[in-house]
């Protein structure tokens, strides 16, 4: 929902500058989700259910932990549970709490075509705004992390504000507050930054030589980072992206293609009636049709 | 044919069915185009209000768009014969450049369609068929979710493309239609003069008037 005491970095459909008068003294934020750490208690996903006032579906048992088994209009984050047995044959239980990355460079926002229907606050959050929401589901196909879902019952798009109102009257994020085992944490991105290259370093003295930071470049950064003991594999992680980028297709279809094909049917029309002013229009004379006539004479006889 | 009595020498171009189904077809190009346009580009999203704002041209969009689809290929299927194109379409689209400037005379006589509207159909029967294919992949309340991400987004820019080749094609129709005078007339009550039709069309009308009758 419209939050005024946040600005707005970017605007969807917009094309002027949006209200940014205060950006400057926004800091950027971000969750880290240190996987390491996470017992898949699964606290994050009622928290959020409760303060967001999300009740899903009962659903039914798949065969594995993860429940429910996919992100949905009402279940906004979910413990997606992987078994990997490492090389030495043991088993890991990778354990990633799925959701709104946040990213800096948002393929949802540069997909969707309704003004104001998504925006990105300077504080990095980005953030639906279903009144302005018009369904068609342009967010899904710039999403390069599958996260957007579209209520059934109301055709609106809904994910993870991450508590963009809790998070503008200086509260943290319901699932942050939750956390029993400390886990996810919140605040400036630099600082995240900070403690994640602590407790990467921390991992790899005790074996993970390859943890390392999750913040992808591709998307221009995200303000929901993860710790990974696997850094170099992040797809062991119940399929997450190595590196994601908004789709090519994406770019050009709300890219290059909007202006150009705008200019060109514009174009194409003033050339259209330019030529009528120049040339004056095509018009059946007397003469065409005396000569008509004789035609018809020579045919007829 | 029950046509409307007119002064005997004037030539049947578009019968009542023809005529009818074209502006069926109009009238639901128009209404996808809006809704279409509104979401393509921000400048033009105001269109969206035309059919009751975003949510109303999203739902109504898709359903326009079969509308016109169906009506296109009813009214086009019968044309695919008048369409072929001729060795004299060549060689009037080698003068293409004289049409534009008005130089008509001693350009090659033509039927019933020249060849810069025959190409514009088989332009409206390529764009149909693919905002159809393309359109269904992204009607994201019945379909989208049956379909890969991949697909989805290809659809998405194909889809894109197909509306701009057809707006473009629908611009260049109209202005041909208010440049050539006479035509605009023909498709609203039928008929053109014989002048009209021996200047731009003399193969047609010399067909037209023998005795037997073309179409």
């Amino acid at each position: 929902m419209a939050l005024q005491s946040l600005d707005i970095r970017r605007r969807s459909a917009t094309t002027t500058a949006p209200p940014a008068a205060r950006a400057d003294a926004s800091v950027e934020l971000a969750k880290l989700i240190d996987v390491s750490k996470c017992i898949g208690c699964k606290a994050c996903q009622t928290a959020c259910m409760e303060w967001n006032d999300l009740r899903d579906e009962i659903g039914v048992n798949v065969g594995v932990y993860d429940n429910p088994p996919d992100l949905t209009d009402r279940s906004w984050t979910v413990m997606r549970f992987a078994e990997y047995e490492n090389p030495k044959g043991d088993l890991e239980w990778l354990i990633r709490k799925d959701g709104c990355m946040h990213c800096g460079d948002p393929g949802c926002l540069k997909a969707c075509p309704s003004p104001g229907a998504i925006v990105q606050y300077a504080n990095g959050i980005v953030d639906f705004h279903e009144e302005h929401c018009i369904g068609c589901g342009f967010c899904i196909a710039g999403c390069p992390f599958n996260v957007p879902r579209i209520s059934k019952k109301d055709n609106k798009a809904y994910k993870c504000t991450l508590c963009s109102d809790r998070v503008a009257v200086g509260l943290e994020p319901a699932c942050v507050k939750t956390c029993p085992t400390g886990a996810i944490t919140f605040g400036t991105k630099e600082r995240m930054k900070q403690d994640a290259a602590e407790r990467v370093t921390d991992l790899k003295s005790r074996g993970f030589a390859n943890a390392g930071l999750y913040d992808p470049e591709g998307v221009g950064g995200t303000h929901v980072m993860y710790v990974l003991h696997h850094a170099d594999q992040p797809a062991l992680y119940s399929g997450l992206p190595a590196a994601p980028r908004v789709s090519p297709l994406v770019r050009l279809w709300k890219g290059a293609a909007k202006p150009l094909s705008l200019g060109l049917i514009v174009l194409a029309a003033i050339a259209g009636f330019m030529n009528y002013v120049r040339v004056g229009p095509k018009e059946v004379e007397p003469e065409d049709e005396r000569a008509a006539q004789r035609e018809k004479e020579r045919i007829h006889d | 044919m029950t046509e409307k009595a007119h002064a005997p020498d004037l030539l049947l171009r578009h019968d009542s069915r023809d005529r009818v189904l074209h502006w069926l077809v109009v009238i639901a190009f128009f209404a996808a185009a809006a809704s279409g346009l509104a979401l393509f580009h921000p400048a033009l999203f105001w269109l969206s209000n035309l059919l009751g704002g975003g949510p109303w041209s999203v739902i109504l969009h898709p359903f326009v768009g079969l509308v016109m689809v169906v009506l296109f290929y009813i009214f086009a299927r019968p044309l695919w014969q008048e369409n072929k194109l001729e060795p004299y379409d060549r060689q009037w689209l080698s003068r293409i450049q004289d049409v534009v400037e008005n130089r008509d005379e001693g350009l090659p006589e033509i039927g019933k369609y020249n060849a810069g509207q025959k190409l514009l159909y088989f332009v409206l029967v390529a764009c149909m068929l693919v905002l159809l294919l393309s359109g269904l992949v992204i009607w994201r309340r019945y379909f989208a979710a049956y379909f890969p991400i991949g697909a989805v987004r290809l659809a998405a820019v194909l889809h894109a493309i197909a509306a701009f080749a057809l707006v473009l094609g629908v611009v260049v129709h109209v202005s041909a239609a208010a440049w050539v005078k006479g035509s605009i007339r023909a498709m609203l009550v039928g008929t053109v003069t014989p002048g009209w039709a021996y200047k731009h069309h003399r193969v047609w009308f010399r067909e037209k008037i023998r005795p037997t009758g073309g179409r």
